[in-house]
């Protein structure tokens, strides 16, 4: 029955070759945890995505909650760690979940960095790395300002008289993030648009381009 | 490959419905071609790949059930007395400005500079280190400003979260430690004075806090004259002058407070 509902679609759109491209493409013996140990390694920036795929359905779910206004966002926090069922482990996963990324991500780049991945060709994937960890960084950064909690808002006003302090730009960067002259209203609704949209947005492109980059070049070869 | 045997496959078009796409795909190579014991990525490889994010996991969802995520009381602005932390991977950052030569006048140094530089030479990586050779240790220059690095990031962080711990401890936090239970609940004190007061809109009917803090434990840090001094005279967020009875009033409230042990 599938097996005819699959060759059905196959017929018409020709998808075999889509997922068999991904599916074939060889893995070499020296990445592969099942035949060395110490092969796990090359693991974290697959563990990196997974921890993303988790941080990205929590998040989705948090929002189902979350009320994005100076007025109720640390209520509905609250409520759906306290009320709604699960709760507590979707927010304790999001919140969790934002460290491990970044050890996993920073892990990532350490194996890369002392195994000389990023040498030619792959210098290009390799700065695109680099832009994914800004990203993530700013993920980090926004979201840790969505609970409106006083960690949250002081951490934020310190971290916005910092980037305040830069020379030229600073004060432009500064209003950029607080959309007025204080961490408020504006600010808290700007934060939540680029941890939701802009930010993710753009984690999803370059995590696309880093892909398709590994993929047309192939994993570094052993030592 | 099970699509390429001419199974009456239908014709395939290019974009053009009018034109037929002709040619066989090229058959990826036979996996024996390769060198060692090469898998397919799905689902062979995958699956190993799967485990090890099962361990990770198992970990992981050990932690978020083992340690509630913390949430604070509600954003303040007036509040002078909170300390502010930024999230544990912004600490180096952050102490980085606290030396002399980065901060203050030198602010530059520590937000521009010095990140600056690292993060451009991060980025620039495969540029500034072109040999061939990948092995670290025959790259000493790359593997030693990485390690320097690292270890510049891991004592800045303790550094960071050792000074917070401190400034936590001796910072005056008011109130009780919220421990125990209420001493002498009978006293008129605590059943007319306190409750009648507007004592309990910010330290709670059973004096377990709400805004404000919570006064169980009290009396093991303040005496009843610095309770007095601090009700006419107001600490952090609480304003002076909130307690509107007489003073006789005012005297038993503190004294009863300070048994608060």
């Amino acid at each position: 029955m599938l097996r005819k509902i699959y060759d059905w679609l196959d017929h018409r759109l020709d998808i075999t070759p889509m997922w068999r491209g991904l599916a074939d493409h060889e893995v070499p013996e020296h990445v592969n945890p099942a035949h060395y140990f110490s092969a796990f390694i090359y693991c974290f920036g697959g563990l990196t995505f997974f921890i993303v795929v988790i941080q990205i359905l929590s998040g989705m779910f948090l929002t189902m909650y979350y009320v994005p206004d100076i007025v109720n966002a640390h209520a509905s926090v609250e409520y759906l760690q306290n009320e709604v069922a699960f709760g507590k482990i979707v927010r304790g996963m999001h919140h969790w979940g934002a460290s491990v990324a970044i050890v996993m991500l920073f892990l990532h780049t350490l194996r890369v960095f002392f195994t000389g991945a990023y040498k030619h060709p792959r210098e290009f994937n390799w700065v695109i790395g680099i832009l994914l960890f800004f990203v993530m960084l700013g993920l980090g950064f926004t979201g840790y300002l969505l609970p409106w909690d006083n960690k949250a808002y002081f951490a934020t006003k310190v971290g916005v008289e910092i980037a305040a302090s830069v020379p030229v730009v600073g004060p432009t960067i500064a209003s950029f993030l607080l959309g007025g002259d204080i961490v408020g209203a504006q600010t808290l609704a700007r934060f939540f648009a680029l941890h939701v949209f802009f930010l993710p947005a753009a984690l999803l492109g370059l995590l696309g381009a880093h892909f398709f980059l590994i993929r047309r070049q192939g994993i570094s070869g052993p030592l | 490959m099970s699509h390429d045997n001419g199974n009456n496959k239908e014709i395939i078009y290019v974009g053009d419905s009018r034109i037929r796409a002709n040619g066989p795909k090229p058959a990826p190579k036979d996996y024996s071609e390769f060198p060692g014991r090469t898998e397919p990525f799905f689902p062979n490889f995958l699956l190993k790949e799967w485990m090890v994010a099962v361990v990770v996991l198992v970990g992981f969802m050990t932690l978020v059930m083992a340690e509630e995520p913390p949430l604070g009381d509600l954003a303040d602005p007036n509040n002078t007395n909170f300390i502010p932390i930024p999230d544990w991977y912004f600490l180096f950052l952050y102490q980085l400005l606290k030396f002399e030569w980065a901060g203050g006048p030198f602010i530059v140094i520590g937000t521009v500079v010095i990140p600056g530089i690292a993060f451009t030479a991060l980025l620039l990586a495969p540029w500034l280190d072109r040999s061939k050779e990948r092995r670290p240790l025959k790259r000493p220059i790359a593997t030693g400003l990485m390690v320097l690095t690292l270890v510049a990031m891991v004592v800045l962080t303790w550094e960071a979260w050792d000074e917070y711990q401190k400034t936590v401890a001796s910072a005056p936090s008011g109130g009780g430690d919220g421990e125990g239970e209420i001493v002498a609940a009978e006293d008129p004190a605590y059943t007319e004075i306190y409750k009648n007061q507007s004592c309990a809109q910010c330290h709670g009917e059973n004096l377990e806090g709400v805004n404000g803090p919570s006064l169980l434990g009290v009396g093991k840090k303040l005496k009843a004259d610095e309770i007095i001094d601090i009700m006419d005279n107001g600490r952090g967020a609480m304003p002076p002058g909130t307690f509107q009875g007489t003073d006789e009033e005012k005297k038993k409230l503190a004294e009863w407070l300070a048994k608060q042990k």
